[in-house]
C-alpha cells in the first residue's frame, strides 16, 4: 500500500477504491479462503471426473428418473408437513410464554444433532409394525410406514421439522410484536393478526425454513434407509440410489452425483432470485 | 371537578410505572407532559390494554379494564406509528374495519373516506416506506379513527417530524379533534401541544401525577421544573411557595462582585449552551448549588449582549430577577399535597 501524494484528484484512503477502513488482515483472509476451497474443490473435482456421455446415459435411466421423482416428491411433501405443522410450533415457542417453553424447545431440536440412523431407528420404535404408534395404526387402518413413501416422508419430515421450526422462529422474533399488538388495538383477533400481520412479515424467515427443509430432505439418507430400505419406486430416493450405486459401480455413482449436483443449484438459484434476496 | 355520567373514572397502576387517578370529562381533549421516562407512554398502554395494569377505567358503568385489547375498540397511535409495512395506505385503514368483519369493499370505502377526509386520498395505494412523515402520521390518525372508538390515544404524535410538517399537522389535529365527539389523551412533549389542543392537562414525574388542571393554569403556574421549562418560565421553590418569572426577565451580567439585588432574586451560574429562540438568545445556566434551589435557569438575551459578555458554555455570570416580574403561588397542589408528593430527586 503506498500513499500519494497530494494530486489534483481527491487522495485516496488505502488501496485503489477500497474500504476507507483498510483491506481484510491475513488473519482472516487466509482462512476465508480456505473455506472456499474446502467447499468448492471437491465438486469441481467431480464434475472434472465425470463424463458428459455417462451424464447423457444416466439421465436415461428409469432406475434415476424414478429416484429423482420420488426424491423431489417425498422432500416436496415433506416441507409441506413441516409448514403446517412447524410454522404454529414456531408461532408457539415464538409468541406465547408457556411452562416448558425451553424444555420444549430443547427436545425439538434434539432431531439436528442426532446421527440420521439413531433417527431411522427412534422411528421404526415408533412407526414400525411392531412399534409403540405403528402397531395400533397398523390394526385399526392396515396402513403401515414403513417401506412406502410416506415412510419416506415421514423420516424425512423427522429430519428436517426442527431445521425449519428454529428457522422460523428465528424470522418470528426478529419481525418482532410491535406489529401485532398494533393488529390487537386495531380488534384483530391472534388467528387474524397471524394471517394478515405475522405471517407475512415473517415471510423471508418462513421462505428461508422452508428450503432449507426441502434441502435437508433431498439429502436425507441415514433415516430414510434405516426405515424404509431401498425399494426402487417406492422408497429408493436419489441419495439412496447413489448409495447402492457406488457400491457396484462407481462411475455410475459419480455421474449420479452430479444429476443431483445440478439440480440442486438449478433449485438454489431459481429460489434465491425468487424469494431469498437477502439485504 | 364534579363526576358526571359520561366521564370517564380513571384510575391506573402499573407497577413501578406509572399511577393516575382522575376524572375526564367525556369529549375533553387531555394533553399528558412529562420528562421522559415521567410513565406517559406506560399510561397509554395501559388504557390500550397492551400492558397489564391495576385499576379501572370506568366510563357509564363499564370498566374497559376488564375487556380484552382486541375488544377495546380504542385508537392509539404509536409513537413510532407501526403503519403495517406490507398493506398499503389504503389496506391499514381498512385493517381493524376488516378484523372487526366489515366487508372488504365496505372496509375499502370507508377507509378511502376517511383518507380523504385527512388530505392524503390521493395516496392510497402506497406502501408506509413511500409515505413521508407527515403523511404515515395522517395515515396512522387514520387508522385510529377510522373505527369511531369513544377514547383517542396519541403517543407524541408529532415525533419525528419538521418543525413546518408538525406545525400544519397540529392544526390539522386541532379541526379532527373538535369533530371527533370522543375523549382522547394526547402525549405530548411539547407545550404547544398542550397550550393549543388541550383543554385539560396531566403533568407526569416519576409516574405521579404533579399537577391537573386546564393549560392556562399550568402555563400561569407550573408546579414542577419541567412543566415550567415545558411552558418556557423559571420556577423556583422557596419554602412552601413557588416563584415563576419568564426568561425575559433574567438580566445576565459578569461583574465580579454581587449585583445590588436581594439574594432571593440573584443566582450565580454558568453558561452551560447558548441558542437562538425568536429574536433573542436563549441561555441555559447551571445555577450555583449554594445559591438553593433552582438547578438551571433560562435567560433571553439580545444577540448584542451576548458578544459583549462573550456568553459562551462555561462563562461565570450572575442572573438577577425584577421583583415585579415574579409571579408567587402556593407549591402544593390539590391532587396531590403534602405527603403524596413523590420524591424529587437530587
Amino acid at each position: 500500500m503506498s500513499i500519494r501524494t497530494a494530486t489534483a484528484r481527491p487522495r485516496r484512503i488505502g488501496p485503489a477504491g477500497g474500504d476507507p477502513l483498510g483491506r481484510a488482515p491475513a488473519a482472516l483472509l487466509v482462512p476465508a479462503t480456505v473455506a472456499i476451497a474446502l467447499l468448492v474443490v471437491p465438486l469441481v473435482a467431480m464434475v472434472a471426473a465425470a463424463d458428459p456421455a455417462d451424464l447423457w446415459e444416466a439421465l436415461g435411466s428409469p432406475l434415476l428418473q424414478e429416484a429423482l421423482w420420488l426424491s423431489v416428491l417425498t422432500s416436496t411433501l415433506a416441507m409441506l408437513v413441516c409448514l403446517l405443522l412447524g410454522l404454529p410450533l414456531a408461532w408457539m415457542l415464538a409468541r406465547v410464554e408457556f411452562r416448558g417453553r425451553r424444555l420444549v424447545r430443547a427436545l425439538v431440536t434434539v432431531p439436528m444433532v442426532l446421527p440420521p440412523v439413531v433417527a431411522g431407528v427412534a422411528l421404526r420404535s415408533a412407526f414400525g409394525r411392531s412399534g409403540l404408534v405403528g402397531e395400533p395404526l397398523l390394526e385399526a387402518t392396515g396402513f403401515a410406514f414403513p417401506y412406502t413413501m410416506w415412510g419416506v416422508v415421514l423420516a424425512h419430515v423427522f429430519v428436517s421439522l426442527p431445521f425449519v421450526v428454529i428457522s422460523i422462529e428465528g424470522g418470528l422474533r426478529s419481525a418482532g410484536t410491535r406489529y401485532d399488538a398494533a393488529a390487537a388495538v386495531l380488534g384483530a383477533t391472534r388467528w387474524h393478526t397471524f394471517r394478515r400481520v405475522t405471517v407475512p412479515l415473517a415471510l423471508p424467515g418462513i421462505a428461508a425454513g422452508m428450503l432449507l427443509g426441502w434441502a435437508r430432505s433431498l439429502g436425507e439418507f441415514g433415516a430414510t434407509i434405516t426405515f424404509n430400505g431401498n425399494y426402487p419406486g417406492t422408497t429408493q430416493t436419489m441419495p439412496t440410489l447413489i448409495y447402492v450405486a457406488r457400491q457396484s459401480d462407481t462411475d455410475a455413482a459419480l455421474t449420479l452425483s452430479l444429476v443431483m449436483l445440478a439440480f440442486s443449484v438449478a433449485v438454489l438459484v431459481v429460489l434465491r432470485d425468487r424469494w431469498l434476496v437477502t439485504s | 371537578m364534579t363526576n358526571r355520567p359520561g366521564d370517564w373514572e380513571l384510575a391506573v397502576r402499573v407497577p413501578d410505572r406509572v399511577e393516575v387517578r382522575s376524572t375526564v370529562p367525556h369529549g375533553a381533549v387531555v394533553a399528558v407532559i412529562g420528562p421522559n421516562g415521567a410513565g406517559k407512554s406506560s399510561l397509554v398502554h395501559a388504557l390500550a390494554g397492551l400492558i397489564p395494569a391495576e385499576g379501572q377505567l370506568v366510563r357509564d358503568g363499564t370498566d374497559l379494564f376488564a375487556v380484552p385489547v382486541q375488544e377495546r375498540g380504542v385508537g392509539l397511535v404509536f409513537q413510532d406509528r407501526r403503519l403495517f409495512p406490507h398493506l398499503s395506505a389504503l389496506e391499514n385503514v381498512a385493517f381493524g374495519l376488516r378484523a372487526r368483519g366489515v366487508a372488504t369493499h365496505e372496509a375499502r370505502d370507508t377507509a378511502q373516506e376517511w383518507l380523504e377526509r385527512l388530505g392524503i386520498g390521493d395516496l392510497a395505494a402506497r406502501r408506509p416506506d413511500r409515505l413521508s412523515g407527515g403523511q404515515a402520521q395522517r395515515v396512522a390518525l387514520a387508522r385510529a379513527l377510522v373505527g369511531r372508538p369513544d377514547l383517542l390515544l396519541l403517543d407524541e404524535p408529532f415525533t419525528g417530524l419538521d418543525v413546518g410538517v408538525a406545525a400544519t399537522l397540529r392544526i390539522e389535529l386541532g379541526q379532527h379533534l373538535a369533530q371527533f365527539g370522543g375523549t382522547t389523551f394526547l402525549v405530548t412533549h411539547d407545550a404547544i401541544d398542550a397550550l393549543t389542543l388541550a383543554d385539560h392537562v396531566l403533568v407526569l414525574d416519576a409516574g405521579r401525577v404533579v399537577q391537573e388542571g386546564t393549560p392556562a393554569e399550568v402555563a400561569a403556574r407550573p408546579r414542577t421544573e419541567h412543566a415550567a421549562r415545558l411552558v418556557g418560565l423559571n420556577v423556583v421553590r422557596d419554602a412552601a411557595m413557588l416563584r415563576a418569572f419568564p426568561p425575559s426577565a433574567v438580566v445576565v451580567s459578569v461583574s465580579p462582585t454581587a449585583p445590588d439585588v436581594s439574594a432571593r432574586h440573584r443566582w450565580r451560574g454558568r453558561v452551560r449552551s447558548a441558542a437562538p429562540h425568536g429574536d433573542a438568545i436563549r441561555l441555559q445556566t447551571e445555577v450555583d448549588p449554594r445559591d438553593g434551589d433552582p438547578r438551571t435557569l433560562i435567560a433571553d438575551v439580545t444577540p448584542a449582549a451576548t458578544r459583549e459578555l462573550d456568553l459562551v458554555a462555561g462563562r461565570a455570570v450572575w442572573l438577577t430577577v425584577k421583583e415585579t416580574a415574579v409571579t408567587v403561588y402556593p407549591a402544593a397542589t390539590e391532587a396531590a399535597p403534602g405527603a403524596d408528593r413523590p420524591a424529587q430527586d437530587g
